[in-house]
């Protein structure tokens, strides 16, 4: 099979314009900085509309798990790497030709971009060839470059750029500027001046002195001046100017739309993988998840927010990893507790797994299964500025109930704290309703609340609880476990921290 | 080119670490009095005594080297005083027509580095006549060295090659550079050559060849041509400015060199000419290696006392070859501080390759000399004095190596005699065991004599000499720790107005 993309296998999906608008969830997710982040310094790849663009079936999820996982070679990642740097060279020295001014100048630097093209390509065929490589994409990619290497037309391109390249580099000429008059010639054996000056006080070298050397401007350019004496060089050796010429016009279009096209795709997995070895060298696991279209049994152990662990492990502090699993009819994770305990955070997760399980990458934790979701939805409290009480009220269940409109049993529903703008009594209704029609659907569902009565609505239900230190109450672990909403363990705890629980008081109230 | 005039091979090096007890020394041994005898009112000569006196030299050979230096100064004076009027000469220009290389570009760097190497080149003729005309005047190795070098590498070839050199760097008949082809055929490398050819011009030459010559003009309004057309030039000069710019620095730190070193010389011809006024005599000491003991000496006098009192001071003659420990007892206001003292003044001058305040003088080497002087009450109230006296102890023994002097001025006397005197035994004893050489000034009877009683082999005690009639000498001669220390005397001396 011939090879057409490192990301998607079959050629015609391909073909489906780019998606350039971010998911809505994206900023309830914090996936917005995240993807802001990996795509960071790659602005020439355009990554984002790759990112933005998750998979529908479980076939192209393994293409694109496969190929990461034969990067995750470190060798082969670098190699790559280098590839990269060469193509983005490349494409820096043909912009330059296209600016210039002067013909030999503009011809130098066409010569410069052939040559590291070729370069890059020689390269790239060598290191895929020596990688043991096992997924699909780079196997077939690997034939491919070996393929276009051995072509004629590389091989010709190749052998002419290296001729003319030694051919200018046998160049030597000398500049004698004397006022406002220069005279250009060839080099004549003349001896180095400065180290004759050097030698003639040697004798009196004593210790360490200063470097006097004066860091001159070494920028890449030419002015009208440098430009009239490579004029006057080309006239001492017309036969390599000569040949120079005739290569550029001869190779004007050298680059492989396939290669150029690999060039940009490829970075969709350095990017990621590159900002989840920073992650991972804080000592947390990402992992290759099995995907099911069928079977909503989904588990993460070891599991962590991406966003939030990039966040901390820069400010070198730990990040706590929690585990999830939903068993048999199990659907939805009812998620109370006390507050700044980490219960969005823990939503977040479940929500960023399933997507970046879709884009085909390595999640956070030790060992996953996840659901290969339609849609995914989330409802997390949106600013009040300008709306009044009612207005938030309603907002919320237009919201909401357009979700539920939209949702099939396949789709994934995220909801943060919802109806918080309301009456108890008006909320426990509300979210009774909404729960009942959740659970009618049968989709997966984190519903983070402060109401306890949900946790326990049906035996779809389970009920989560983030955690604090029973001695000090103050102190959040950040753990979310499976325990029943009592709704009581935080009070109790600061109660005995106080003396002030049943039996404390007891024993304090003297009979 | 090296002055190597403090060393055979190295150059002095002001930077290394002076001895931790240089405070200590100077007010006990009232060093300031030498060091200012030294420098006449020069701060730097001040300094640089200070330096040399106090890094003393473990190491017979550099001793005698700098000994026989010396002797060639002292024979010549005259000679020495010009040479050293060199390097001043440079510090005066350098000020006097602010020359100093700088710049932020080649160009300045290269025309700065120039004005200072024509006057480098004045200077270092006029150090060449010196050494022609008075050479065969000096024998010493080092001075011999210092001529030969002098005349073999500044001969009259070098000169004109030099003044050539900077001729051709002023770039009159235009900068010549190689260059090749780099990334985009932009020029690189940029070296500068040295034009070739003898007759006839070079520009003439280059019209000459055979390979073509291509030339163009920069309009004289074009600005922005002219900027490029310098850089290009700075691109090759660079190197030239940067390696002229580092040679005249070299030859800045050649006279500095010089002058760090002629410094200590000038030093010692002003001490001596001071002491040769009051009729005193110096002479060169012997050294012996630093695991021998000797000390022995006739007319030792403190140089400090006579260069203070501007008189001839009392002398003494001892010999104390083959002992470790010096126990000087006897009278109050005998002359023992003054010995004492003498025998630290001597011990550095020595070791600094200078002569010293005796008609002879023959000492082993230390590795280092420390005083521990009786202090005034610490008047900050911290801490008890024998508590003040034993801490300053304990920061000599952390440093004190084996094969050191330790001078005792009356120390460990802050308590009753029994106490002060099983202290300074206990200390002294070890000391001495760790073959450290102790001398001790002492009215701890108890102390003094109980070494005394054991008739201990390499022990020898001095006492201050007292007449029958309570008069003192100054004089201090070889005999037992008296009881007392004749107080009495003193009580007498002072109340006699009275009586």
């Amino acid at each position: 099979m011939t090879f057409q993309s490192i990301l998607i296998e079959k050629t015609e999906e391909s073909i489906k314009k780019e998606t350039l608008e971010a998911p809505v969830f994206f900023v309830d997710l914090n996936l917005d900085q995240v993807i802001d982040a990996i795509t960071a310094g790659r602005q020439e790849y355009n990554l984002k509309p790759f990112f933005y663009t998750p998979l529908k079936d479980i076939d192209t999820i393994r293409y694109r798990q496969e190929i990461a996982q034969d990067l995750e070679n470190e060798v082969l990642l670098e190699n790559i790497k280098s590839f990269a740097l060469k193509m983005s060279a490349m494409r820096r020295y043909l912009a330059l030709v296209d600016k210039l001014d002067f013909k030999n100048h503009q011809e130098g630097w066409f010569l410069e971009a052939a040559e590291v093209y070729c370069e890059a390509i020689t390269g790239l065929a060598h290191d895929l060839s020596h990688a043991n490589l096992r997924s699909r994409g780079l196997l077939a990619l690997c034939e491919c470059v070996a393929n276009y290497a051995n072509s004629d037309s590389f091989i010709l391109l190749l052998t002419e750029t290296q001729k003319v390249k030694t051919a200018l580099s046998t160049v030597k000429y000398c500049v004698i500027i004397r006022e406002s008059t220069v005279r250009v010639r060839k080099y004549e054996a003349e001896a180095d001046y400065s180290v004759e000056v050097e030698k003639a006080f040697e004798k009196f070298k004593q210790g360490e002195v200063k470097d006097y050397r004066v860091k001159l401007y070494e920028g890449s350019g030419m002015n009208h001046v440098e430009a009239q004496i490579l004029d006057c060089v080309a006239k001492l050796y017309p036969d390599i100017f000569a040949n120079l010429d005739h290569f550029c016009a001869q190779h004007r279009h050298f680059l492989n739309e396939t290669i150029s096209v690999f060039d940009r795709e490829i970075q969709f997995y350095v990017a990621y993988l590159e900002y989840i070895a920073k992650i991972k060298r804080g000592g947390l696991k990402f992992c290759y998840p099995q995907i099911s279209n069928q079977s909503k049994e989904v588990y993460d152990y070891e599991g962590f927010d991406i966003a939030l662990a990039k966040k901390r492990i820069t400010e070198n502090s730990t990040i706590v990893c929690n585990d999830f699993y939903l068993k048999d009819r199990e659907r939805i994770f009812v998620v109370s507790g006390p507050n700044q305990g980490g219960k969005t955070t823990f939503a977040r997760t479940f929500g960023q797994l399933h997507y970046l399980a879709t884009l085909g990458c390595p999640v956070p934790g030790r060992e996953a299964q996840l659901f290969l979701f339609d849609r995914l939805f989330t409802h997390f409290e949106k600013e009040e500025d300008i709306r009044n009480l009612r207005g938030k009220l309603q907002d919320d269940l237009v919201r909401i109930s357009a979700i539920l409109d939209q949702s099939t049993p396949n789709s994934i529903i995220i909801m943060n704290e919802i109806f918080t703008s309301t009456t108890l009594k008006d909320a426990v209704f509300l979210s009774k309703k909404i729960m009942e029609r959740i659970l009618q659907l049968d989709l997966l569902c984190i519903c983070v609340t402060f109401i306890d009565e949900l946790a326990s609505l049906s035996d779809k239900t389970v009920s989560m609880v983030s955690t604090v230190v029973p001695e000090n109450p103050a102190l959040r672990t950040y753990k979310i476990v499976r325990k029943p909403a009592d709704g009581l363990a935080y009070a109790i705890s600061i109660a005995e921290k106080y003396h002030l629980t049943y039996d404390g008081l007891k024993e304090r109230i003297k009979s | 080119m090296k002055a190597f005039l403090m060393y055979k091979d190295q150059d002095f090096d002001l930077q290394q670490q002076m001895p931790p007890n240089e405070q200590v020394l100077i007010q006990d041994l009232e060093l300031s009095t030498l060091f200012n005898a030294m420098a006449l009112g020069d701060k730097f000569l001040f300094e640089m005594a200070k330096k040399t006196v106090l890094f003393g030299l473990c190491d017979l050979a550099t001793i005698r080297y700098r000994q026989n230096i010396l002797k060639d100064c002292l024979k010549n004076p005259s000679v020495v005083r010009d040479i050293y009027r060199i390097p001043i000469e440079s510090i005066e220009n350098k000020q006097k027509r602010w020359l100093h290389i700088y710049g932020s570009n080649p160009g300045g760097i290269l025309h700065s580095s120039i004005e200072m190497m024509q006057m480098f080149v004045g200077l270092l003729e006029k150090l060449k006549n010196i050494a022609n005309e008075h050479a065969d005047k000096f024998e010493s190795e080092g001075f011999t060295r210092f001529f030969a070098m002098i005349q073999k590498e500044l001969d009259d070839e070098y000169f004109a090659s030099v003044q050539n050199h900077l001729m051709e760097l002023k770039f009159g008949k235009g900068v010549l550079l190689s260059a090749k082809l780099g990334k985009g055929n932009e020029g690189t490398d940029y070296i500068l050559r040295k034009p070739q050819g003898k007759k006839g011009s070079w520009m003439k030459r280059v019209f000459d060849q055979k390979s073509p010559v291509y030339t163009f003009y920069i309009h004289p309004r074009d600005e922005h041509g002219a900027r490029a057309l310098s850089e290009l030039k700075d691109k090759g000069i660079n190197l030239v400015a940067n390696a002229l710019a580092r040679s005249a620095e070299h030859i800045d730190s050649f006279f500095n060199m010089l002058r760090i070193e002629l410094t200590f010389y000038i030093g010692c011809l002003n001490l001596s000419e001071q002491l040769a006024q009051m009729g005193k005599p110096v002479s060169f000491p012997l050294p012996v290696a630093s695991n021998e003991r000797r000390h022995s000496f006739d007319g030792l006098y403190d140089v400090c006392l006579a260069l203070t009192m501007k008189q001839k001071v009392v002398g003494n003659d001892v010999n104390a070859d083959s002992k470790d420990l010096v126990i000087i007892t006897g009278a109050n206001q005998g002359g023992k501080s003054t010995f004492l003292r003498s025998i630290g003044l001597a011990q550095l001058m020595l070791q600094c390759g200078m002569f010293v305040s005796a008609e002879n003088f023959c000492a082993n080497l230390c590795e280092g000399i420390f005083t521990h002087y009786k202090r005034k009450e610490d008047a900050t109230m911290k801490s008890g004095k024998l508590d003040e006296e034993l801490s300053r102890m304990s920061e000599i023994v952390d440093k004190i190596p084996p094969n050191s002097l330790m001078l005792f001025n009356e120390s460990f006397a802050a308590t009753n005699e029994r106490e002060g005197s099983e202290i300074a035994k206990q200390i002294t004893c070890a000391l001495v065991e760790k073959r450290i050489k102790v001398f001790f000034v002492t009215h701890q009877y108890e102390f003094a004599h109980g070494f005394y009683d054991k008739r201990i082999e390499n022990v020898i005690f001095l006492r201050a000499e007292r007449k029958a009639d309570g008069g003192r000498t100054f004089k201090v001669i070889e005999g037992e720790p008296l009881l007392t220390s004749y107080g009495k005397d003193l009580y007498h001396k002072i109340f006699e107005t009275g009586d």
